[in-house]
């Protein structure tokens, strides 16, 4: 992972992502081997102090209020009475909770337990941030605002280690990418050189010749050919303008022509094989 | 500090749960039931003009009665609040996101045994305290070494507390609570059986209450309360759980104290290394 970077770690169901994270949280023991976190064991209790943990699902203390669940993880963290009294009100205001922190967690839904269970991992500003799907069981709103805090974490210089269902948060908040398939990592990307990178182009045209098309080999790869619809690749945004001067110079008669990016969907799909369930 | 916090969080815990609510109106149920026995018991001995010796004797008999339904009491009570502390918190997950802070897992484990100690150590001063205050003010009698007595009914509770926080490594919440009360029944039974070996003079049976005793130890620590805290003509009252038929010696005492300190042991150590 890269330090001061949104890591987004995917795979399907069962693949080993929650276990991954218990593992170098040090609340689960490898078979073989061992995990390092911040060049520290996983079992170290003092480097825990730098590390923040959202886990999926989060469940604390039903009878706390949320102020007193903050104070409370707050002093586990180590953080002196004083600091706690500024820190708790301003992590109750980022997960947009002040309404509600007198209230106690039995009175939440699932979406105040866990943005409340967000804070609590940030309340000691850790270098390093899991998050175990941080975003399920919230609303709209809610997914902008965490997605909101996690960006505002990065700003902030801390690592952000996201695991998460949903590809298209993970598109658009995180930096790099791995997946994750049958406990192994099969493939890691880096985002934005990703998206600067391969593009699938719809075109919608007549008249294209056999020459054309074997003359297109240097640019693009046609993947797909029905009727007068064609769908090419092309590992490059570069080459576009060049296909297409391509395809009118041959004599073709282009009616539609249209580049998209190869979606985060479209390259876990690929890396898993589209058997796998998400 | 860790184990402080969490001591502290363990004991507001068991503050705010119902269970500890209910467990204290029991006890004043039992209080005021107690007070209650006592004064008719007392009306009666005017109206029939009993013999100070035999008063004596049926007074303390009901002192001791009540102690015993309060060291009862105690124990269910110390099980019910604290099988859930590990046990659900494993289950439930909700021991992760405390696991992952900067404390060790055995300060996690001791700070909640030390929660759970104070909350009982205040339960048992409570109900012993009402006990004997009743008594003493009612029928102007109090148990033989009363702080002896108080000391042993709390030892008992941190066997059963140290045993379903071993247990709680390990098992489900339900499965917990089975064992240990079980448990504590399995000692109630061997209990008896020694005492019987008063009667039949088998050493057979003496062994049977022993190697009971030494699986667990709650019973004979109160039977120990109960010879400490009797009067000698209760003691001889036989097949009662005060009876000093076969009395408990300091090394059972010393072992209890040991069966603790090992149970707790051993729950850290499992706890330590358990995935969570």
């Amino acid at each position: 992972m890269r330090q001061g970077a949104i890591f987004g770690f995917l795979g399907p169901n069962g693949a080993g992502k929650s276990t991954s994270i218990k593992m170098l949280l040090g609340l689960v023991q490898p078979t073989s081997g061992h995990a390092q976190v911040l060049g520290a064991s996983s079992n170290d209790v003092e480097v825990r102090r730098k590390i923040g943990f959202l886990p999926e699902d989060f469940r604390f203390y039903d009878w706390l209020t949320a102020t007193e669940l903050l104070h409370l993880h707050g002093r586990l963290c180590g953080l002196p009475k004083a600091k706690l009294r500024e820190r708790v009100p301003e992590m109750l205001d980022l997960v947009a909770l002040t309404p509600h922190r007198f209230k106690r967690l039995r009175g939440f839904s699932k979406g105040m337990l866990q943005r409340i269970g967000l804070a609590q991992a940030l309340i000691h500003e850790p270098e390093l941030i899991f998050l175990d799907e941080p975003t399920s069981g919230l609303d709209p709103m809610g997914r902008r605002l965490v997605r909101d805090v996690i960006r505002a974490q990065r700003e902030r210089g801390a690592t952000v280690f996201l695991n998460s269902h949903l590809l298209s948060e993970v598109e658009v908040t995180c930096d790099d990418v791995a997946f994750i398939k049958d406990g192994e990592v099969v493939a890691s990307h880096d985002l934005h050189a990703l998206a600067a990178g391969e593009m699938r182009i719809g075109v919608r045209a007549r008249n294209i010749s056999k020459e054309a098309l074997t003359g297109l080999g240097t640019w693009a790869t046609l993947l797909h050919v029905d009727g007068e619809q064609y769908t090419f690749t092309t590992p490059l945004a570069e080459y576009l303008p060049v296909i297409l001067r391509h395809l009118i110079r041959s004599g073709a008669d282009v009616y539609q022509f249209t580049p998209e990016r190869l979606s985060l969907e479209d390259l876990f799909l690929r890396t898993m094989g589209e058997d796998r369930g998400l | 500090m860790g184990a402080w916090i969490m001591a502290g969080i363990t004991f507001r815990e068991a503050a705010r749960r119902k269970i500890l609510w209910t467990a204290l109106g029991a006890g004043l149920a039992l209080l005021a039931i107690f007070a209650i026995g006592l004064h008719y018991q007392m009306q009666d001995f005017d109206d029939h003009n009993v013999a100070p010796i035999l008063r004596y004797q049926i007074l303390s008999g009901m002192l001791l009665i009540g102690l015993y339904t309060v060291d009862l009491l105690a124990v269910v009570m110390t099980i019910l609040t604290s099988v859930d502390t590990i046990a659900g918190e494993i289950a439930s997950g909700t021991i992760q996101a405390i696991a992952i802070k900067p404390i060790a897992r055995w300060q996690i484990l001791l700070g909640k045994w030390a929660g759970f100690t104070g909350m009982i150590a205040a339960y048992v001063t409570l109900m012993f305290g009402g006990t004997v205050a009743v008594s003493y003010l009612l029928a102007g009698i109090a148990p033989q070494n009363p702080i002896r007595g108080a000391a042993l009914i709390f030892l008992e509770c941190m066997i059963a507390l140290s045993a379903t926080l071993m247990f709680g490594t390990w098992f489900s919440t339900l499965t917990n609570g089975v064992l240990v009360l079980g448990l504590h029944g399995l000692a109630f039974m061997g209990g008896w059986i020694e005492q019987m070996s008063g009667f039949t003079q088998s050493e057979r049976l003496v062994t049977v209450g022993v190697v009971v005793s030494l699986i667990m130890p709650s019973e004979s620590v109160w039977r120990r309360a109960a010879f400490e805290m009797q009067s000698p003509l209760a003691g001889s009252l036989q097949f009662t759980p005060f009876a000093n038929v076969s009395v408990p010696s300091g090394t059972m005492i010393g072992y209890a104290t040991t069966y603790i300190a090992v149970a707790l042991c051993i729950a850290v150590c499992h706890f330590r290394m358990r995935d969570l």
